[in-house]
């Protein structure tokens, strides 16, 4: 009577996703990569060495250097701390803010029909070739309170957003939605939209249909997505320091206080850059982690 | 005279020295003067690591200091030309700026550069010799920074060199105020101990702080100390 392949309004289940970052710890069993026991070719092997040091060293270099005596006494300045929560509430915010519009943008670029997608695409990636600094001062020609879109809000409601930690949540969101739409985009590419296709024949509806069964399937891909993007984030710099400007507690992030550091500290700047880099480190991980053991 | 001078000079005389190496190269035949102009803290680290510059010129003395003593410089430096600050306004002056005091306005959009670089360090000056707090929106990370927030009219005001008022043109409007005279930076120059070309390194010394050079500097805002 029953499909075990349907669920009970007749919608085709998805299969399960491929959850590349389960496969290393499969219960019984060593992981496939393992298991076939290949070796690693010699002209893999040999670039892959040198590109791994290549963006390992630097931060060797970072550990090196670092004044580990004062570590702990930065850590302890309220400045610091300050400016990490900061941080790292504008970086969860922009990726949050970037996955209600990036995924539906993603979508309409791997799904729909409309004419001039591949332009639609350069367009949304503009941001990844811009310099901060121009996307920042772009920035204020649209939402300053002289811009075409801000002047309209400052002259009606009296508010001017440059300044405020909403323009650091827009300028990292602008810097770093791409990189969301992209790994998306490239996961629903790569996802069998038959299932799609067999779900709408059997009645769902276009929502339901992302819904239930897209959505399930690029759960993986959005899940990387967000991650690049939060990283990318996190780190932001230009766009931030030229439309949001710099003020402790409001708009100066972690990489403007390292910036501004550099400019007689260079060993705080070390250590504001390693405080970055670990808790960025440490979140990643523990999310890993926490998708690994989910069951 | 002939050869190469490499002048490493503070960004702020960009526009000025480059004018001046024009008329220089037109009036000595044969050298062949070139430019690195850069934050004055970063030329002073490239001069003492061995950087093959002939003359140095720093927008103020405790960069100097830095490479004299580190045994850099040829000789004491000489003061030729100093700097002071100036509030910008975006042009028109549309919040109706009247002097120093306005910056302890919260409710206007104000920048001024952060205490860490040269004109912040001046700007605390300034306010500590008004009696003023001011609070502003943003601590710029340099002065070109701030102007850029007063050109494109996401600012009230500014606190900026008044060459950088003079350089913006149009967009911008400069007020005066009277405490400005307690930050006065002072422009110091000398010529160098390794200087590959210590002749032309002299005479460029020399053109600098001659009519001609006082003249141009004048012209972009600065001041005769």
């Amino acid at each position: 009577m029953t499909d075990p392949n349907l669920t009970q309004r007749g919608v085709p289940r998805p299969p399960p996703p491929s959850r590349w970052w389960r496969t290393r710890r499969r219960p019984g069993g060593k992981p496939p990569s393992q298991r076939s026991g290949a070796r690693i070719p010699l002209a893999l092997l040999l670039p892959a060495v040198v590109g791994i040091a290549f963006l390992v060293l630097p931060m060797v270099g970072l550990l090196i250097r670092a004044p580990w005596s004062e570590l702990l006494l930065r850590l302890a300045e309220p400045e610091v701390g300050q400016a990490l929560r900061l941080s790292l509430i504008t970086a969860t915010l922009a990726t949050l803010v970037s996955m209600v519009f990036g995924i539906p943008i993603a979508w309409v670029l791997a799904r729909s029909a409309v004419r001039g997608r591949s332009i639609l695409r350069a367009l949304v990636t503009v941001p990844l070739v811009l310099p901060p600094v121009v996307g920042g001062v772009a920035l204020f020609l649209v939402l300053g309170r002289r811009g075409i879109v801000g002047a309209w809000l400052y002259d009606t409601f009296g508010f001017s957003l440059p300044f405020t930690t909403a323009a650091v949540v827009i300028a990292e969101t602008f810097v770093a939605m791409p990189f969301l739409v992209i790994s998306v985009e490239g996961a629903l590419r790569a996802a069998d939209a038959r299932f799609e296709d067999a779900a709408a024949t059997l009645g769902a509806n276009g929502w339901s249909t992302f819904r239930r069964v897209t959505l399930p399937l690029v759960a993986p891909g959005i899940a990387a997505g967000a991650v690049l993007c939060w990283a990318r984030a996190l780190g932001e710099f230009g766009a931030t320091i030229t439309f949001a400007g710099n003020f402790p507690g409001t708009t100066q992030t972690m990489p403007l206080a390292v910036y501004l550091a550099l400019q007689n500290d260079p060993e705080a700047a070390i250590v504001l850059s390693l405080v970055l880099l670990a808790v960025s480190l440490a979140t990643l991980t523990l999310l890993r982690e926490r998708w690994l053991t989910r069951s | 005279m002939s050869g190469a001078l490499t002048v490493f000079a503070a960004a702020s005389l960009t526009d000025v020295f480059s004018e001046l190496g024009d008329a220089f190269m037109a009036d000595i035949s044969d050298v062949d003067v070139t430019f690195n102009f850069g934050p004055s803290s970063g030329l002073a680290t490239q001069i003492n690591q061995g950087a093959p510059a002939d003359v140095f010129a720093s927008a103020n003395s405790s960069q100097m200091t830095v490479v004299t003593q580190a045994g850099s410089a040829e000789g004491e430096p000489t003061i030729f030309t100093e700097n002071v600050l100036q509030i910008a306004v975006p042009a028109g002056n549309p919040a109706g700026i009247t002097g120093l005091s306005d910056f302890a306005n919260a409710d206007l959009t104000l920048a001024i550069c952060t205490p860490e670089v040269p004109c912040g360090a001046a700007a605390e000056t300034v306010f500590a010799a008004a009696g003023i707090t001011p609070s502003v929106d943003s601590l710029e990370e340099d002065v070109r920074a701030a102007l850029t927030k007063v050109e494109l009219g996401e600012v009230d005001a500014a606190l900026v060199y008044v060459t950088d008022v003079i350089a913006a043109g149009d967009t911008v409007e400069g007020i005066d105020f009277p405490e400005t005279e307690e930050a006065v930076n002072s422009y110091p120059i000398v010529a160098l101990t390794a200087a590959p070309n210590p002749d032309t390194a002299t005479a460029w010394v020399e053109f600098v702080l001659s009519d001609v050079g006082a003249a141009a500097l004048e012209g972009a805002g600065f001041r005769t100390p």
